[in-house]
């Protein structure tokens, strides 16, 4: 198992990220890095504060103390303008989807360009909110309400909105849970198909052990609100530490 | 012990809904402004809810009316059907009765749309989005109640005039001149004004009451259903406690 430090090639760093709600420890001293086009998979059990984590990533959640680099800019720093701006080059899928369920897609995919890119014209907005669904193979969805959609393409549509700005670095909370096995490997492939197109770094949290076999480039498992282990899906294949092992019953 | 509880509760939520109204003041009328969301809800909230602030003002003139004629009849003044009908509608019963029928609609619309929005996540998507979603989602409703109810408040009260008026040729025949002759020479400045100012503090309180009980929803459908529910109820509370000090105040400034 290795030990990632800090390097200039790191989008993110996490150092001593403490959380608590109450009386309850989330996180705890938790370190992670994720370097430039790597896939890193955040694994844990349920309730294990993956999600908390990446909330804490993009702002969402403030931490109790610690640090979160992305870009090289300390998240809990940041003015809510500085963190709009960071906030435009990171995605985030959310487990739920979250998709606007009173907008059409159209409107779902627009409203973080109308938001993030003032500017942009009718033309350009079109332009991206077709390739987006393009990219995802829902084109002939553009003008359906999400409640007309499947669970498959609920997914495949929060995928575009989130691709939509094209952000380097893409945080996924649970893209796989609760779809079927066929579906959720299609959501591995899209995950896997963007990140070569777009040249993305990703966290992505699960509990999918297909997931994590198909998508990671590195694990690492969070325990007791620590980076308890880290290493390649091989490496955790073939531990004997009953900690990583029970992943794989 | 319950009701200790119970009264706990009432004054934990009156203090956070103070708190939450200050932060409408302090960043939710800032720029940048929401103005195509405000126009939005000013169309869902105001427009669509004009045929059931009608149809109530419509009932409820019509049946004033009617209860109140008998009463007038015994003492033999009849002929003050239309004074006495236009005073308590324009005065109190038709702001106070929009309100309340305004608050079960959108109040419980809010908290719900919120509610479900907020359990969905919809509301950090909004705010990963580079949208501040207090701006969105509070600070467009609470304006456009605010804005709305007065409007609906003179269009109910002028339909409720109009079911008087039916009331009144239900028995006897008075024109529609006379009657609202009648009507607007009982009406003085002092009845109208207050009666009106008052319904934007009464919009206030179901939008800001609203968007507090469904941004603040606890997670799953019965955290939905239950910020829905005390949306309405809190705000129709809220309601009579602005209508008893807006009376109390038009009192002591001699406006009765």
């Amino acid at each position: 198992m290795k030990t990632q430090t800090a390097t200039e090639n790191n989008v993110i760093v996490i150092e001593k990220l403490c959380k608590h709600f109450g009386d309850h420890t989330v996180l705890q001293d938790f370190a992670l890095s994720v370097k430039k086009e790597e896939n890193v998979v955040v694994l844990g059990k349920s309730g294990s504060g993956k999600s908390v984590l990446i909330k804490c990533i993009i702002g969402l959640l403030k931490p109790d103390s610690g640090n979160i680099k992305v870009f090289g800019q300390n998240v809990p720093d940041m003015s809510h303008e500085v963190l709009d701006q960071v906030r435009a080059r990171i995605g985030f899928l959310f487990q739920g989807n979250a998709l606007y369920d009173s907008m059409t897609v159209r409107e779902n995919l627009e409203f973080p360009l109308r938001r993030h890119w003032i500017a942009a014209s009718q033309n350009e907005v079109e332009a991206l909110v077709m390739e987006a669904l393009e990219n995802v193979g829902l084109a002939h969805t553009v003008d359906l309400m999400p409640e007309e959609l499947s669970g498959g393409m609920l997914k495949r549509v929060a995928l575009a909105r989130t691709m939509i700005l094209k952000p380097e670095v893409i945080l996924y909370d649970e893209p796989t849970t609760g779809l079927d096995p066929v579906t959720a490997r299609e959501i591995d492939k899209l995950i896997l198909k963007l990140q070569d197109k777009y040249h993305t770094s990703s966290i992505i949290i699960t509990h999918d052990m297909n997931c994590v076999k198909n998508t990671a480039d590195r694990v690492a498992l969070l325990l007791d609100g620590r980076c308890y282990a880290q290493g390649t899906y091989t490496d955790f294949e073939h531990s004997t530490d009953p900690n990583i092992h029970q992943f794989f019953e | 012990m319950a009701f200790t509880k119970n009264i706990k509760a009432f004054l934990n939520d009156t203090g956070d809904i103070a708190g939450f109204a200050g932060q409408f003041f302090s960043t939710g009328i800032k720029p940048r402004f929401e103005v195509l969301e405000l126009l939005n809800q000013c169309y869902i909230i105001g427009y669509k809810s004009l045929p059931l602030i009608g149809l109530t003002g419509f009932i409820m003139g019509l049946v004033l009316t009617m209860q109140l004629r008998p009463s007038l009849v015994a003492y033999g003044v009849e002929s003050q059907l239309p004074v006495m009908v236009g005073i308590a509608i324009v005065r109190e019963i038709g702001p106070v009765i929009t309100a309340l029928i305004f608050a079960g609609k959108i109040a419980s619309s809010i908290g719900a749309e919120l509610g479900s929005m907020k359990v969905t996540e919809q509301i950090d998507a909004m705010e990963v989005s580079g949208t501040n979603p207090f701006k969105y989602l509070v600070a467009t409703r609470t304006v456009a109640t605010t804005l709305m109810l007065p409007v609906l408040t003179v269009l109910g009260d002028a339909i409720a005039l109009f079911g008087a008026y039916i009331g009144v040729n239900i028995r006897s025949a008075t024109s529609f001149y006379l009657f609202f002759i009648q009507v607007f020479r009982s009406l003085s400045f002092g009845d109208v004004l207050p009666a009106f100012f008052k319904t934007f503090f009464f919009g206030f309180a179901v939008g800001i009451v609203g968007c507090y009980k469904g941004y603040t929803s606890s997670k799953g459908t019965r955290g939905v259903g239950s910020s829905a529910n005390s949306a309405v109820v809190l705000s129709s509370v809220v309601i009579f406690f602005i209508d008893l000090l807006a009376v109390q105040l038009t009192d002591l400034l001699g406006l009765n």
